[in-house]
């Protein structure tokens, strides 16, 4: 082949490639999503990603996308690694993503720091670093409806009501079994410095990933120190483990809580002996829900979804849902504030820090009692939401309380110090230059 | 002192104002040993014949526990799928001898040990293709694996023993036994143990390494149900129970490479010894030593025993 052969090819590709960007850039913005279906964590990871990927595809093939833009899915396979995640991030980050959401702690960690310079914002939500809650420091990474330190203050109030007040539990013990990582660990300060400030007494039993379904020396250890009340911060498999380990030991199971991360299958496997334990929750459990319908009929019914029908509505698929609420929500406001179709990170970013789902909205969207509102704005990426207590009744989660509060007093100072903390240890944390919308 | 005091003292008369919870530290690390010899005797077995360190064990034991989990959900009887299982890891035997070892005869062990590496990624692809990767239940009910606990009242406290961990140690030692039996007395089992010695002398004398190495990765493969048979009883059946059999390693180091009754004595060792470990001194450091610890307690002996408890102590003319 000649040189002028090979000459007019690049020409003609360059003219299509030409032809054809434009076409995707007006009809379309890329979401990328990290999942993890496979390895230690796919337990959890599984059925989050189907709801995500299932809400999102729902609105392409009910409404054509939102706003009239196609939304662009892609999957990145993490497997719940903080390398693989950090890959995924480079290797999305060049095709203008709209938005990031790592779904592992770790993983957002390293992201924190880049998405400022890449103009990437970065949903962890509920999860990744509770300090990131302050908008006015970190301005591209959101984390709604409520931090780790929102859920271990909610839980240790829930104990503490149970108890005749919180400072009942002065003298008494809490066993907080974690994955020795960063996400485990996340909650630990809070924990420490509530210890102190209530007068109870921490007992902590890390459990390493490799160690996640061998955890009969933790629960030894339990039964020698005898806690009170046993908090779990698990993830995947740990958690399945551990409500069998609990129910094994001889644990009371109704002292057994854990923050919003078990799903129906981790309970299950507890059998009969799990009925009792609890978790935090802040939003709707079934299928019952007008977009859940939708999301059946325009796409599992259509063969379009990963998921088993029978799975749709569980948890945690509804934890996919709700995470891609925020997605969509985060995309419309940022369509609604500049007024473009096609809306870019940076946009999407002020789009998020407009997002107001009240009880009208979650009408609209089919989610009419879903969850609760959640309002976020310019200096508040969180919302610090209330979550509920539910219980396992040995076939399905019941809902055993109103909602509880975080102990905003508690927990603000706590945040604040963190925050400064960290832009002081991370030299050159850029000042926030991003101006505020008038809304927000 | 304090600290001196918190090592040396503390643990010892705790153990001793808490005999009951000594006693069940020591039957908790006595299960556990037993699983973990369970998943070193397969890679013993592979080692002692071909002088592969198989590091695909591990993945083994999740592909044929979720191979019997996958049938049965897919309404094949529990004993039939069971019997599939087994049938299974035949196949993958004869497959991994056709086409990992064969066409690697004579290459380096350092070949044959990568190719057993990326063995164990092709089963966690192959496995996660066909059986997905959510955790699954192991079918206790239907393989009449026993249930329940016996809480007995001792030296003034209560040791309480689950069913299935004591239906786990006695099935192990069958297990155990009988490849015992199977090395010892059967024309395969000494041929095995003539290839382990020579490959050379054993080819000379008529024995068919490729037969040898199907039997053997056979033999592991149940040993690798049956290991996935217990621990996922216990704790489900996940893909993260392969990384329980790195366990196996510190198991191997303090035992031999290529002794069974080392394979055994070494889990037995490693296990009570991180549950005591964790138990007792654990909380000195915030816990968490049961992870190193293992690998600590394999590392003292080697100082002593370079080749293990059981190994063969290797001596060569220079």
């Amino acid at each position: 082949m000649s040189f002028r052969k090979i000459g007019f090819g690049l020409a003609a590709a360059t003219m299509l490639a030409g032809l054809a960007l434009p076409a995707l850039a007006q009809d379309s913005v890329y979401v990328p999503l990290f999942t993890y279906r496979t390895g230690p964590f796919a337990g959890s990871g599984t059925p989050i990603a189907d709801g995500m990927h299932d809400y999102l595809r729902m609105l392409n093939e009910r409404d054509g996308g939102i706003g009239g833009v196609k939304l662009v899915l892609e999957e990145c396979e993490t497997g719940y690694d903080t390398k693989k995640g950090v890959e995924c991030y480079e290797s999305v980050k060049g095709k203008n993503p709209v938005i990031v959401n790592p779904w592992s702690t770790g993983i957002t960690l390293p992201l924190i720091p880049r998405a400022s310079v890449d103009k990437i914002p970065i949903l962890s939500m509920a999860y990744g670093l509770s300090a990131s809650a302050r908008g006015d420091i970190f301005p591209w990474v959101f984390n709604p409806p409520a931090t780790y330190w929102d859920g271990l203050s909610m839980i240790v109030k829930y104990i503490g009501e149970k108890e005749g007040g919180l400072e009942k539990l002065k003298g008494k013990k809490i066993g907080f079994l974690h994955l020795d990582a960063a996400f485990g660990k996340e909650p630990i300060p809070l924990l420490q410095e509530l210890a102190k400030d209530i007068g109870f007494e921490v007992a902590l039993y890390p459990v390493a990933a490799q160690d996640m379904q061998n955890q009969s020396s933790q629960w030894l250890s339990a039964r020698r120190d005898r806690p009170d009340y046993m908090i779990m911060w698990g993830w995947g498999s740990m958690n399945g483990a551990a409500v069998k380990e609990a129910v094994r030991s001889g644990y009371p199971i109704d002292k057994f809580y854990s923050v919003w991360w078990p799903g129906e299958d981790d309970a299950r496997s507890g059998g009969a002996g799990a009925k009792g334990f609890k978790m935090l929750n802040w939003h709707g459990v079934g299928a019952n829900f007008p977009a859940l319908q939708d999301i059946q009929k325009h796409v599992v019914d259509k063969g379009l979804s990963k998921a088993p029908k029978d799975k749709v509505g569980e948890l945690l698929y509804n934890r996919g849902v709700y995470n891609s609420l925020l997605i969509a929500e985060g995309i419309a406001q940022a369509q609604k504030v500049t007024g473009k179709k096609v809306v870019t990170g940076e946009d999407v970013r002020r789009g998020m820090e407009n997002i107001k789902l009240d009880p009208a909205r979650l009408k609209e969207l089919g989610l009419e009692g879903f969850t609760d509102q959640l309002v976020l704005s310019c200096a508040d990426h969180n919302g610090h939401r209330a979550a509920f207590m539910q219980e396992w009744d040995g076939t399905k989660w019941v809902k055993i309380s109103n909602p509880i509060e975080p102990m905003t007093d508690r927990v603000k100072g706590q945040l604040e110090a963190a925050a400064k903390d960290y832009a002081e240890k991370n030299a050159g944390w850029p000042k926030r230059s991003e101006a505020c919308d008038k809304a927000s | 002192m304090d600290i001196l005091y918190k090592i040396f003292i503390e643990p010892f008369v705790f153990m001793g104002e808490a005999p009951d919870l000594l006693i069940q530290t020591l039957w908790e690390g006595l299960v556990s040993g037993v699983l973990y010899a369970l998943i070193a005797l397969g890679f013993v077995l592979i080692f002692k014949a071909s002088g592969v360190f198989n590091f695909a064990q591990g993945i083994m034991v999740v592909f044929a526990a979720l191979t019997l989990v996958g049938l049965y959900e897919k309404g094949v009887p529990a004993f039939l799928a069971l019997i599939l299982a087994v049938l299974v890891m035949l196949v993958l035997a004869i497959v991994v001898e056709r086409v990992v070892l064969r066409p690697l005869v004579n290459q380096p062990d350092i070949i044959l040990f990568m190719a057993t590496f990326g063995l164990t990624y092709f089963l966690i692809g192959f496995g996660e293709l066909i059986f997905g990767g959510n955790p699954k239940e192991m079918i206790t009910d239907a393989l009449f694996l026993p249930q329940g606990t016996t809480e007995l009242d001792m030296l003034g406290g209560m040791v309480r023993f689950q069913h299935l961990d004591i239906a786990a140690a006695i099935i192990a030692s069958i297990m155990i036994g009988l490849l015992a039996v199977f090395f010892s007395k059967t024309r395969i089992g000494r041929a095995l143990r003539a290839v382990a010695d020579s490959h050379k002398a054993a080819l000379s004398v008529g024995i068919s390494l490729n037969q040898i190495w199907v039997i053997v990765w056979f033999a592991a493969g149940i040993v690798a149900l049956v290991a996935g048979i217990m621990w996922g009883a216990r704790s489900g059946v996940s893909f993260s129970l392969q990384i329980i059999a790195l366990k196996a390693l510190p198991v191997l180091i303090l035992g031999g490479f290529t002794s069974i009754p080392g394979a055994i004595i070494g889990g037995l060792i490693i296990g009570v010894g991180e549950k005591i470990g964790e138990f007792y001194w654990g909380p000195l450091v915030g816990g968490g030593v049961e992870t190193w610890l293992a690998y600590v307690i394999a590392l003292l002996f080697l100082l002593y025993r370079p080749q293990g408890l059981f190994g063969e102590k290797i001596i060569e003319r220079i």
